[in-house]
């Protein structure tokens, strides 16, 4: 299928966003206006953990020019537990509540207290001074491995551990302890000539989007909401916002504002239902957008991680066991994504004993989000740090190794579930045989390092509709916001279909009372889901458009034919009709065409990524140099090779920025003492090199094209890959993230740290 | 409080604007919320990311660390004017050639960058663009492309 030619697909036309994305003039969640506009701002809590005791906001209600002040309190009070709300998976809605906004206790520096709506930023933030909150400072615990321990200051009331699915009825910061197993790893272990055992860590990081969170919320008076929001799933904003509000879902209509990055920190909502009530409050439309430290520091990061893998091999190389220990700091409420970590972690592999121990652990951070492949990037940095350490005690050349072992289709995961068809073999066969993997390093205090990584991706809904235009193109609706090129990628799934360029389709995202129930854009999903969606909902106009030729024809719908763009008389041949031809001649024929789809595409194609980097070590500084990388990924079928690249040098930065410099930097009293880009330092372009591509194609038979997610799979190699070419270049394992200069020096023995 | 507006006159992108601002706004939300030209994005608000960034009489500057008085007299210009009636500028063409963005939000501000390192340095390599971008921070591309569409935007307008 990789070999198919295609017209359209496979080829990389500008996209139809992108002049105004040049020239300024696409409107981002900040960049809407409203006459009568006013604007909102949160007050946070200064400490990690508190209890409220008393909130007195009667000077900031009389400051002139603030026309509201809502608290937690202001929030309806919604049932305990999880609840299922039809479109999106079961949630704690008391939980999602109380991180809009605390009720009674503040769990992290910078939970939201209060809101205030005045008529401009300025009025608002003076007010937020007038604010008299009384705190009764509690004692916090920010280290995941402190926090697990009996001791430690529990959280949330009534907080038990659910161990292996049940509730164990003991209180305790552990909201989770699960197990995934395969096979017998005692026996396994038993089989080995060599076990490896080490420990890791690995501190929280941002997705670091550059646009801030930001919205424009208006309560009609008729109780009718409005929302225009950058967010990365406008049905999901509908709702969580819903649920938070305790209103009718269908009382809620999103407009999808263009989106400046998201890598699943966009997925919750945190300014929309305080939005809402203060614009119901004060009768106008309200706009909220967070300052870059108030992202920093109440927005969902990814989880801090202590890890242990063990891995146990034959002198030949062949793995056979694998264990691991998984704890993850969740933040303020259960969520970190360890479970999809220890479901990735050992899946480059075919390994028939395994054994994970997965805990969610709460700590008094802000509640983690999604970010770029959850939870895997970590686990696979204690697989791969492992790895590495393996192939240089047998001696054995680090893609060999994994070629030994590698996982292919129908390899059992440690869920049970085996693999479909996968590229991970072809991948590995492309590394070795790269001039990156076979070039010199070039210089001293350089290394080497190479790591694997897994992700599954995902399918979810997509709806999409079409409508032919009579010149010939067409109109495409779907609900998925475009936040790196899905416009075009998904209107070229149906421009291949209709015979037509990319250009002849022209995509609109559109709001929620507009186009089916689309899921979030995220998960890798979109160019795969909602191109099928407009795969299908092409090929419903071809089968609509067929009846129009027949019709003119006086034939049946099964006389006619379609290929490259034209309609063909079984019959006759000599009757013919271009799309554009036929399409002048709807409104004689029956009317408009309007091609749709609602698919949940089952297909999903998981994929595997192979880094390589090479880095130097300055001795004296302790800064590492990356100088240059190389990204292998089994993509499927690039629709857009591009935008598939970009996706993969973007996930790859993430990693070097997670690896080297990026982490959440708390000072004892359990303040981030880095909240602004000046000192949560993300790579610039002075920091890289060009990052280099290799696209496999082993095409999923899951989908019309053979696409697979490429989206998150980028940055799960990456901190193994710069971990194991630092270790390379330094000769100590690296098991601790960031690899900052400090740390560095310390393992070069210069400096105690 | 009640706050004395200042009556401010400055020429953006060759038109004379004027217009009444808060002495504590900066030329950034004069932009955006007086004159309503949000092509000049937010990124941090504080001079670090490098997304609302304008060029001053001559240099380029984050706007959000520019006072809206601070402008009395001068001239701005801001990614509303890098197109002309004519069509994109190279660079802007460039970017959209080498898909060199993806959610877009940094772009204007590397386009407005861009435009005054080629201006005053027509010869640039990988490495100078390198350091002259470096005050402005993009998520999604790991900068590959966007480094490639200034290389690309630099030969053409060399060429033409």
């Amino acid at each position: 299928m990789a070999t198919t030619d295609f017209r359209v697909i496979g080829t990389r036309p500008i996209r139809h966003d992108g002049t105004d994305k040049v020239t300024g003039r696409a409107k981002y969640g900040g960049d809407t206006a409203a006459a009568d506009l006013l604007y909102a701002k949160i007050l946070r809590s200064p400490h990690a953990h508190a209890r409220i005791v008393s909130i007195d906001t009667s000077k900031a209600a009389a400051h002139p020019g603030v026309k509201g002040v809502i608290t937690g309190m202001d929030l309806p009070e919604l049932g305990p537990g999880t609840i299922e709300v039809g479109e999106t998976p079961s949630v704690n809605a008391m939980q999602m509540s109380t991180n809009v906004m605390a009720r009674t206790k503040v769990l992290y520096k910078g939970h939201a207290v209060a809101a205030v709506v005045a008529t401009s930023v300025h009025i608002a933030e003076e007010a937020l001074a007038a604010i008299e909150v009384q705190y009764e400072v509690l004692p916090h615990v920010m280290d995941v491995r402190e926090s697990m321990k009996d001791e430690a200051p529990l959280l949330l009331d009534g907080q038990t551990t659910t161990s292996l699915g049940k509730d164990t009825g003991k209180k305790s910061n552990i909201a989770t302890h699960t197990v995934f197993e395969i096979g017998d790893t005692s026996k396994g272990f038993a089989e080995a000539d060599l076990v490896v055992e080490n420990e890791f860590t690995t501190s929280p990081t941002h997705q670091g989007y550059i646009e801030p969170q930001s919205a424009m919320v208006f309560w009609n008076s008729d109780d009718e909401i409005t929302i225009w929001t950058s967010n990365q799933g406008p049905f999901g904003v509908r709702t969580n916002t819903a649920l938070l509000l305790n209103v009718p879902l269908s009382s809620i209509k999103v407009i999808p504002l263009e989106i400046g990055g998201g890598f699943g920190g966009k997925i919750p909502v945190y300014l929309e239902p305080v939005a809402a009530l203060l614009s119901k409050m004060s009768g106008h439309p309200v706009k909220m957008t967070l300052t870059r430290t108030e992202v920093l520091e109440a927005t969902g990061p990814t989880p801090g991680s202590y890890m242990k893998a063990k891995i146990g091999v034959k002198n030949d190389g062949t793995i056979v066991a694998g264990e691991a220990y998984l704890a993850f700091a969740a933040g303020a409420f259960p969520g970190s994504a360890v479970g999809a970590g220890a479901m990735c972690m050992f899946t480059p592999y075919d390994v028939e004993n395994l054994h994970i121990d997965a805990y969610d652990v709460l700590v008094n951070k802000p509640k983690v989000s999604a970010y770029r492949a959850p939870g895997a990037p970590q686990a696979a940095y204690a697989v791969e740090s492992v790895i590495d350490e393996i192939c240089g005690k047998l001696g054995m050349d680090r893609i060999e190794f994994r070629m030994k072992n590698a996982a292919k289709q129908g390899t059992r995961q440690v869920t049970g579930v085996p693999l479909g068809s996968v590229g991970n073999v072809e991948m590995l066969e492309a590394v070795k045989n790269s001039d990156h993997y076979n070039a010199p390093l070039g210089g001293p205090n350089r290394g080497r390092g190479v790591a694997s990584g897994f992700w599954f991706n995902a399918g979810m809904q997509s709806s999409a509709t079409l409508q032919v235009n009579p010149d010939g193109t067409v109109a495409q609706v779907t609900g998925s916001v475009d936040i790196g090129g899905t416009r075009v990628a998904t209107a070229m799934q149906a421009a291949e279909v209709l015979g037509l360029e990319a250009h002849d389709v022209k995509p609109v995202v559109a709001d929620t009372n507009s186009i089916g129930y689309t899921a979030v854009t995220g998960g890798s999903r979109t160019a795969f889901a909602t191109g099928w969606a407009t795969y299908q909902a092409a090929n419903d106009i071809v089968k609509q458009m067929k009846e129009r030729a027949a019709k003119l024809w006086e034939t049946d719908a099964s006389d006619v034919e379609f290929d490259e763009g034209t309609f063909t008389r079984a019959s006759n041949s000599e009757q013919e009709f271009t799309f554009k031809g036929l399409a002048a001649r709807l409104m004689e024929t029956g009317g408009p065409v309007v091609g749709k789809a609602t698919v949940t595409p089952p297909g999903v194609g998981a994929g595997f990524g192979h880094h390589i980097v090479d880095v130097e070590v300055d001795p004296e500084t302790g800064k590492v140099d990356v100088v240059r990388y190389t990204a292998f990924q089994d993509v499927g079928k690039a629709i857009h090779p591009s935008y598939v690249e970009g996706q993969i040098q973007g996930g790859a930065v993430q990693g070097i920025g997670w690896a080297l410099n990026e982490e959440y930097y708390y000072n004892d009293s359990g303040v981030m003492a880095n909240s602004s880009f000046l000192d949560y330092r993300m790579p610039t372009s002075l920091d890289l090199p060009m990052i280099d591509t290799v696209l496999i194609e082993v095409p999923n038979p899951g989908h019309p094209y053979g696409a697979r997610g490429v989206g998150e799979v980028p940055l799960v190699p990456g901190l193994a890959a710069l971990g194991n070419a630092v270790t390379n270049a330094i000769g100590t394992r690296m098991n601790q993230l960031p690899m900052k200069p400090g740390k560095i020096l310390s393992a070069l023995g210069e400096i105690d740290n | 409080m009640t706050t004395n507006k200042l009556q401010v006159s400055v020429n953006v992108n060759g038109e004379q604007q004027d217009f009444l601002c808060e002495p504590r706004q900066t030329l950034h939300e004069v932009l955006r919320d007086v004159l309503g030209m949000t092509g000049t994005k937010e990124g941090c608000a504080d001079g670090n990311c490098g997304a609302c960034t304008v060029k001053l009489d001559g240099r380029i500057v984050d706007s959000c660390l520019v006072l809206g008085p601070e402008v009395q007299g001068s001239e701005v210009e801001t990614i509303e004017g890098v197109a002309s009636s004519d069509g994109l500028h190279p660079i802007q063409q460039a970017f959209l050639e080498e898909a060199a963005l993806q959610c877009g939000i940094c772009t204007p501000g590397f386009i407005v960058a861009a435009k005054a390192l080629l201006e005053n340095e027509p010869d640039v390599d990988e490495a100078r663009i390198r350091h002259w971008l470096a005050g402005n921070l993009c998520r999604c591309t790991g900068y590959d492309k966007i480094i490639r569409a200034v290389l690309s935007a630099s030969d053409k307008i060399k060429e033409a």
